[in-house]
């Protein structure tokens, strides 16, 4: 081939940025409208009591949940995926139609799978596992699309120029065997119509329900290996695959430090996995597991802020970048919210704190520090980094971005201050005794003081909900606005000048 | 080493693999031979019941109200006894939760009853005026699926063996048997039966109705599970 840069080609990337952006108000949404619901009840019932059913909190929760985890980080995963792969092997995906017919088949079924999701769970039909409420045939759907996506990663190393493998791609290749190994145990369940009556039915009841393979404690335990671990392997490991890829191209600046990343890396993958059994403390899971949850969280900090002092001090003297670039303030903000919520998520792993903190609005908190500040500004600075580069054309508007960054930092601190106080208060409250021993307040009192914190979190979460319109609307005027391109963008960002 | 592995994308997933399958390894193999056993006066849920489980389920109640009773006063003083493993050994899924936005209901049936659980889930403000829970008046209208969970007994039996027909030991000595149906049919005369203890104590007067008519409204199959809950 003669000597010309390569042409990378972004379809299947473009396909996946538009629905990290859809499911991305989609989950939002109903997360603001679910947190006004706890604000102010009569919202359950605000489109009629005929809708009540599927407007409820109850309903709802679960779908908010999966689309923000599932829609919206998993459609930026796979987005920044079909970018980053093609970059850092050096082989574009317009080199395979084979690669090229499994992104895009890969794309489509995961449209599928999560058009079923939606209705399944608008319907009620859960398997009550939290970030795994899928029935069985979705699931079935799920690995499929999974699997697919190991061939896009491990056919594009197959045919990679790049001999050696960045660390980004690291992370995405742990990413796809971790979720995988998490979902599959986690999903054992039996169809129940595979069961006979003694008159010799079968095919009894609904045909897509099922039930775990494991009881109580042990399903417990196996769930929360998986819940923790899906935030390990869906919310930190590809989030950190981004900023290794995105934070030094947007800034120009090399990685800090190569040791540093590969004690990271090794250390978060073995340590993560022994920290979920901080989710059963007290529980009657065997007291040494729950230790050891406690332990290994505790010794998660290094490996985490490993990776994000990594990040940090990658801007080392340039620290102006950050003044002067949006876009740079999103990532340098995502890595200190990531310092941050692991080392709230420690703290609240300590035993004593946990008898406090568990069942309460610190833990809703804590996630959505995380969530938010980390895995949202991530994504949304990885696409808005792509965005010039996939559509050729320049960035629609910096002053609107550098608003939406305030507008969504402020939404932040609100959402995590109001969750903080409501939990440590309604955990205090619940645990405490008058002089005679007897319970101090009723399990009513300690959620009637909560009522201004609910309001409050859900202003929180309507600023970044605003701030995520503004995201998408200067992305689609990007798209939309006049080509000024003839190639892609060769050099440094369009924020840098 | 991790030069040559960087270099060996086949050798690197390997390598990540094992190092984070280990913890499962460990953690979680050897308790299922443990965890899973009865402790005494522990009983599979009846049809009706285990309908009601799956109307819980159904409307993700576990998204508020945790089933986990844990080791403190104030926990013991509020809800009853702590939870113990063996109680949980037919539960299937289990239903802990992870957030109390309303109080814990492992022990609701000891503490609340028919009626209350009636007025609460029409409207829960006129039992508790200022609770932020939604009501749930489809209940009272749509009908309970006792196909399905005939078929999830049936799973629950065949696969797992859980003890339906058969003798479980109780705290007095004496044992218990709770049946299972022989036939769909069998089923739903045997839901209709415990149906009617439930309504005998209700005062909607649609829900008596429906009963009569041989329909199981969903509110009832949900208070027979919250009245086994003890």
């Amino acid at each position: 081939m003669e000597n010309r840069p390569l042409e990378y080609d972004y379809t299947v990337a473009k396909m996946f940025m538009l629905t990290t952006i859809v499911l991305g108000i989609v989950g939002m949404t109903i997360g603001v409208f679910i947190a006004f619901e706890l604000a102010f009840p009569g919202l359950n019932t605000i489109f009629g009591a005929g809708l009540a059913e599927y407007t409820n909190f109850s309903r709802l929760r679960p779908l908010h949940t999966d689309s923000v985890a599932f829609g919206f980080t998993v459609s930026g995963i796979f987005a920044t995926w079909f970018y980053v792969g093609q970059r850092v092997l050096k082989v574009s995906m317009a080199e395979s139609k084979f690669l090229m017919f499994i992104g895009k088949l890969q794309f489509w079924l995961y449209v599928i799978g999560v058009a079923a999701a939606v209705v399944t769970l608008f319907m009620g039909y859960t398997s009550s596992k939290e970030y795994a409420e899928f029935e069985w045939p979705i699931d079935i759907a799920i690995v499929i699309v999974w699997v697919l996506w190991g061939v896009s990663i491990f056919g594009l190393i197959g045919i990679r120029r790049e001999k050696s493998l960045y660390i980004s791609i690291w992370y995405y290749i742990a990413t796809f065997l971790g979720v995988a190994m998490l979902y599959l145990f986690n999903n054992m369940e039996i169809p129940t119509m595979l069961a006979t009556s003694a008159a010799g039915e079968t095919n009894i009841g609904d045909w897509f329900h099922s039930i775990s393979m494991y009881a109580g404690t042990n399903d417990a335990l196996v769930q929360w290996w998986y819940g923790h671990n899906a935030v390990a392997f869906v919310f930190t490991v590809p989030i950190i695959a981004m900023i290794y890829y995105f934070l030094p191209k947007e800034s120009g600046q090399a990685i800090y430090s190569y040791k540093l990343s590969l004690l990271s890396f090794w250390g978060l993958m073995f340590v993560y996995l022994w920290a979920g059994g901080h989710h059963l403390l007290y529980s009657t899971v065997p007291d040494w597991m729950q230790t050891m949850g406690s332990i290994f969280s505790i010794v998660l900090i290094l490996p985490s802020w490993g990776s994000a002092i990594n990040m940090l001090l990658t801007m080392k003297g340039e620290w102006q970048q950050v003044a002067a670039s949006p876009l740079i303030k999103f990532m340098v903000l995502a890595s200190t919210f990531y310092m941050f919520s692991t080392l709230e998520g420690p703290i609240q792993a300590i035993k004593s704190v946990n008898a406090i903190a568990h069942f309460t609005d610190w833990i809703v908190g804590h996630v959505h520090d995380g969530t938010l500040g980390w895995v949202g500004f991530m994504i949304i600075a990885a696409l808005y980094h792509m965005a010039p580069r996939v559509f050729k054309r320049e960035l629609y508007s910096k002053g609107l971005m550098a608003a939406q960054f305030w507008i969504q930092t402020l939404g932040i601190v609100l959402y995590f201050t109001s969750m903080w106080i409501a939990g440590i208060t309604q955990g205090m409250m619940w645990r405490a005794h008058d002089e005679f021993g007897n319970l101090a307040y009723s399990f009513m009192d300690t959620v009637d003081v909560l009522h201004p914190y609910y309001a409050l979190r859900g202003t929180g979460g309507l600023l970044y909900l605003v701030g995520f319109f503004m995201f998408a609307y200067n992305i689609y005027k990007t798209m939309s606005s006049r080509p000024v391109e003839e190639s892609e963008l060769q050099n440094a960002s369009p924020m840098g000048a | 080493m991790f030069h040559w592995l960087e270099k060996h994308p086949f050798f690197f997933a390997v390598g990540v693999f094992v190092v984070i399958a280990f913890a499962g390894l460990i953690e979680i193999v050897p308790n299922f031979a443990q965890a899973s056993r009865p402790v005494i006066g522990t009983k599979p849920v009846t049809l009706l019941e285990q309908a009601g489980r799956d109307v819980y389920i159904k409307n993700s109640c576990n998204a508020c109200h945790s089933q986990l009773i844990r080791p403190f006063k104030a926990e013991t003083d509020r809800y009853g006894h702590y939870s113990l493993s063996g109680e949980y050994a037919y539960d299937r899924p289990f239903l802990w939760g992870s957030k109390r936005t309303g109080p814990d209901l492992m022990r609701v049936g000891n503490y609340r009853t028919t009626e209350w659980h009636e007025n609460h889930m029409k409207d829960p403000k006129s039992v508790m005026p200022s609770s932020i829970m939604p009501g749930y008046p489809w209940m009272f209208k749509n009908s309970a699926d006792i196909d399905t969970a005939y078929a999830t007994q049936l799973t629950n039996a065949q696969f797992f063996g859980v003890p339906y027909n058969k003798p479980v030991p109780m705290k007095d000595g004496s044992t218990a048997v709770v049946k299972m149906a022989d036939s769909v049919a069998g089923a739903h005369a045997m839901a209709l039966a415990e149906a009617k203890e439930i309504t005998s104590k209700m005062k909607d007067q649609n829900v008596k109705d429906a009963v009569a008519r041989g329909e199981i409204p969903e509110i009832v199959a949900l208070i027979a599970y919250l009245n086994s809950m003890k």
